[in-house]
């Protein structure tokens, strides 16, 4: 494949961005949702990752219908509801030498799916979790979900009287190793979270506000672009270099939180918040908790951890998959089984 | 418990000078739970074993860590019935709590040895009783209180040894390979088993008149639970995924495959070729099952009766988006949360149509350990070949309690790992590749796991409408051509099965159909029936749904059928009047069981008896 002709641009394993693309999406035209499955492509294409070694896994509802739209020569799951997290568990065990990306929504993940949800974050099963968070429930026309902030109001004008569930919070604190919250609006920000999530091993967890234009893009909504764009505050700038780009950019180490990735790439966070560390656990479930009492909107990466070993770490697997081990290795031998007899008798 | 025949009362001794009962019999161990009576029931039945003498040992144990009533059911049998005897002739009364009914239920003529300080010696005249001061031996023998309470099991098993003429040597070496490593264990062990022997030798004058005698009926046998063989099952056949969540009574399905792997399935750099995850819940389990059968491994999970029903929707989603798995449900006694440690056979007609919309699924019923270890490896290469999941049905009583059975055979064929395409079959094609679309006839296409390196290889996997091309779609005629291939797979899984097994075939106009533990009970009834009316009744063992032309054909060779089973329902009497055709099904009629207890021979043969006008 990716005969691109010289002036088609492409990406250092030889492939255009057009074979990153994936079908025309049936979403509304300006979800949000759209803007995040054209970041995953740019990310994807600039990491030059082959199409054909991503797994994409999502549940049910509108964020998790865009696996569609993009990266069609990647192999796609679409699961029930709320489920994302066991089959990419399933998927990943059966192949470990896979990227795997899920994406799920707001309801998929802090409603139906916060069982699995949160069991996955505690195993550090290496994936990335995109929740394409809209805080309503956009295919059954308009309902709340567990991620809508406190007082936001429907387009009906329900008041929401619960709290919002802080997806970031809960991922630091359950063990997830790379959490970050981005806007579906801002495509530099996300582009770079995108890419060094590409580059982490261990679970990701991206919370990326994508607003519903139709059923929450209204005033009263705090999911909306008008209300994103201004109050959005993002606690670093999210720089990446690639391992394998030869630019070198100079910095203050000073205002920069520099983590070097497993593959060798380098994550450059550009301080805003005053000394914000990243890789300090409790100090990022604090400020999260913070926010959400002063009704600040944070973004940004907020931790990270490169050292935790993954749940395929702890379960020790050999480096091949397990899904295409020959019968040789798989079923023990007739003297195997002999043993087992006798012992029986 | 069963309810015994209550005599008039008699002199015991009148009866015991009637003819020695050999090899026949059944001994119930009635205890606490939490008393750790288990290795010693074990130890005394694997005695029997040891001398010969096909024995069998169900546990009747309550739901409850400690404290409650529990029995173990130890039948020896010349003739090699397994089945649960409904009459136990042998107490060992050990529980104060429950020993007024377990009196009860002791058949005339029957014996009870019991700590001498329940004072019972007259509370029946027409049974015999020992009492052993289990107690007291127990202290004399062991200063250490704390292992008195584990080592008085032992004692009854060297007092029950005695009183049988078992062999103390038997014993000795069945002991011996209980506590393989553990020398002291070993030697406390012995040392009370041969305190209550040397007490019965010296005390008790054996007036009953029950004798196990040396046979040579289980040489070369072994004695296995269905959970274990299943679990063997399924490393012999190549899993490599596993995800489960801790339900009784296919937990130990689960504890044996991990047990099996550990020492099989790692590599010599000590890596492992498996990996197994305990799920947060059966949701998680069955979606990390899929997942993984979706991406090319042999991926299975255990579950029972709560946990197959949370697993619904995800198999609808397997079926129709034919990802294979493989799920055993170990069935236990339904509905909710029911009898979590009686059996049953009740959950046949919600495997069969799982979830919903039109769902079907192919079902192994396997009737004996031996097919738990059989039909697990065929399961497997099931649910490749058909891409789909596939229900392994077992029960409590086939799952949880030791069975003799021939050993095991060693897999003929290879694994049969379905239709995949590779990267150079994709070439081959030119990139012609719908997912779905039935290009051999027998209605499954062919799949491409992740990861194969082809542009063309990938495909979206959804459990919404989709075409034989796998794109999403609403049109009618493609969203129904999917469901008739569908349907016409399972006419293809149904040429696939295992076939069912003529048990009995004798000609007669009546048959008998049953499925899984039902068996062994029904192969006794059968006897019964010969014997005492004279009367043939064939029979067929159905071990798979769809069933196969062989099951119709009986039916239809038949003028009665008596679908013997354990639940209230007749679920298989249900499956069999959906598949029936041409009126042959009304035919069928229905024995059925279902207190929680294993079926036992004597039951059915009553019921066909007076349904009969026998």
């Amino acid at each position: 494949m990716a005969s691109a002709s010289p002036s088609i641009r492409v990406n250092h394993i030889g492939l255009p961005i057009l074979e990153y693309r994936g079908e025309k999406s049936t979403l509304c035209p300006g979800c949000g949702h759209n803007a995040i499955s054209e970041r995953i492509i740019e990310a994807m294409f600039e990491m030059g990752v082959e199409p054909e070694r991503v797994m994409k896994i999502s549940g049910i509802g509108c964020s998790s219908k865009s696996p569609a739209y993009f990266m069609s020569r990647s192999p796609s799951f679409n699961g029930v509801h709320g489920r994302m997290p066991a089959v990419a568990t399933g998927a990943i065990l059966a192949n470990r030498t896979m990227t795997t990306i899920g994406i799920s929504g707001d309801g998929d993940t802090a409603s139906i799916g916060i069982g699995q949800f949160v069991h996955m974050l505690r195993r550090n099963l290496p994936m990335i979790y995109i929740i394409e968070n809209n805080g309503v429930y956009a295919l059954t026309k308009g309902q709340f979900s567990a991620t809508a902030d406190l007082g936001s109001v429907l387009k009906s004008g329900v008041v929401n009287k619960l709290p919002a569930i802080d997806t970031c919070a809960l991922a630091i604190q359950l063990g997830a190793t790379f959490v970050g919250r981005s806007f579906s609006g801002d495509k530099k920000q996300l582009l770079s979270m995108l890419k060094a999530a590409i580059s982490h091993k261990g679970t990701v967890m991206l919370d990326v506000i994508s607003p519903c234009v139709t059923f929450n893009d209204h005033e009263g909504s705090t999911k909306s672009y008008k209300f994103m764009q201004e109050n959005d505050e993002p606690i670093n700038e999210v720089g990446f270099v690639a391992s394998f780009d030869e630019i070198e950019v100079d910095y203050d180490s000073g205002k920069v939180f520099e983590v070097e990735m497993h593959d060798g790439s380098s994550l450059r966070l550009h301080k805003l918040l005053a000394d914000y560390d990243p890789s300090d656990k409790a100090n990022a479930v604090r400020t999260l908790m913070e926010a959400q009492e002063n009704d600040e909107i944070l973004t940004g990466m907020f931790y990270i951890n490169t050292e935790q070993p993954t749940y395929l770490d702890l379960l020790n697997l050999v480096d091949e998959p397990l899904g295409t081990l020959p019968e040789s290795l798989t079923r023990p031998p007739r003297s195997a089984l002999d043993a087992l007899m006798a012992a029986l008798k | 418990m069963a309810t015994g025949h209550l005599a008039p009362v008699q002199q015991p001794g009148a009866r015991s000078a009637q003819t020695r009962v050999v090899n026949d019999f059944s001994i119930n161990i009635a205890t606490v739970n939490g008393s750790g009576s288990q290795s010693a029931n074990s130890v005394l039945m694997k005695s029997i074993f040891g001398m010969g003498v096909p024995a069998g040992g169900k546990n009747l144990f309550p739901s409850n860590i400690a404290g409650e009533p529990t029995w173990f059911l130890i039948r020896a049998s010349k003739d090699g019935y397994v089945a649960r005897k409904r009459d136990s002739e042998i107490l060992v009364a050990l529980n104060p709590a429950s020993v007024e009914d377990d009196l009860r239920a002791v058949p005339a003529g029957g014996a009870v040895i019991y700590e001498e300080n329940m004072n019972l010696d007259h509370a029946r005249g027409d049974i015999f009783f020992y009492p052993v001061p289990f107690d007291k031996i127990t202290a004399s023998i062991c200063p250490e209180v704390k292992l008195r309470k584990l080592l008085k099991n032992m004692v009854y098993v060297g007092a029950v040894a005695q009183l049988l003429a078992i062999d103390l040597s038997v014993v000795e070496s069945g002991l011996r390979r209980q506590f393989a490593k553990k020398q002291k264990v070993f030697e406390q062990n012995f040392g009370a088993v041969k305190a209550g022997f040397d007490y019965a030798r010296d005390n008790l004058a054996k007036r009953d008149p029950f004798y196990i005698e040396r046979m040579n009926a289980t040489a070369g046998k072994i004695i296995i639970d269905g959970n274990a063989a299943c679990g063997m099952g399924a490393v012999f056949a190549g899993v490599t995924v596993v995800a489960w969540y801790p339900i009784t009574p296919s937990t130990t399905v689960i504890e044996a495959t991990i047990d099996l792997l550990k020492k099989l399935r790692v590599t010599p750099e000590g890596k492992a070729t498996f990996a197994v995850v305990q799920a947060e819940d059966e949701l998680a389990a069955i979606g990390m099952v899929l997942g993984a059968g979706w991406a090319g491994a042999r991926s299975m999970t255990a579950t029972s009766g709560p946990g197959f029903s949370l697993m619904a929707e995800f198999c609808g989603l397997g079926y129709y988006a034919e990802i294979p798995g493989v799920i055993i449900n170990v069935q236990r006694a339904g509905p909710s949360t029911g009898l979590p440690t009686r059996t049953q056979q009740a959950d046949l007609l919600s495997a069969a149509f799982l979830s919903h919309g039109d769902t079907q699924y192919p079902i192994l019923l396997p009737g004996s350990v031996k097919e738990c270890f059989e039909l697990t490896q065929a399961a497997f290469d099931l649910a490749e070949r058909l891409q789909t999941p596939v229900f392994l049905l077992s029960d409590l009583d086939l799952g949880m309690n030791n069975w003799i059975s021939e050993p095991f055979d060693y897999p003929s064929k290879p694994l049969d790992r379905g239709k995949v395409l590779t990267a150079a079959d994709l070439e081959r094609l030119g990139g012609e590749f719908a997912r779905y679309r039935d290009v051999d006839g027998d209605a499954i296409g062919w799949r491409t796991l992740p990861g194969t390196p082809h542009p063309m290889a990938s495909y979206f996997t959804r459990g919404s409408g989709h075409d034989d091309e796998a794109e999403y779609t609403e049109k009618p005629e493609k969203y129904q051509a999917v469901m008739e291939r569908l349907a016409r797979k399972f006419e293809t899984a149904r040429q696939l099965l295992p076939a069912p097994v003529a048990v009995r075939d004798s000609g007669s106009k009546i048959g008998f159909l049953a499925f899984g533990s039902t068996d062994c009970a029904l192969r006794e009834s059968i006897d019964q029936i010969k014997g005492r009316y004279g009367q043939d009744v064939d029979y067929l063992r159905v071990r798979a749904w769809p069933f196969a032309q062989a099951v119709h054909d009986f039916v239809a060779s038949h003028e009665r059928i008596y679908v013997v089973e354990q639940n209230r329902d007749a679920q298989l009497a249900s499956l069999l009047k959906i598949d029936l055709t041409g009126g042959i099904a009304a035919r069928l009629r229905s024995i059925l069981h279902y207190n929680g207890l294993p079926v036992d021979a004597e039951s059915i043969t009553e019921e066909f008896a007076m349904k009969e006008g026998l």
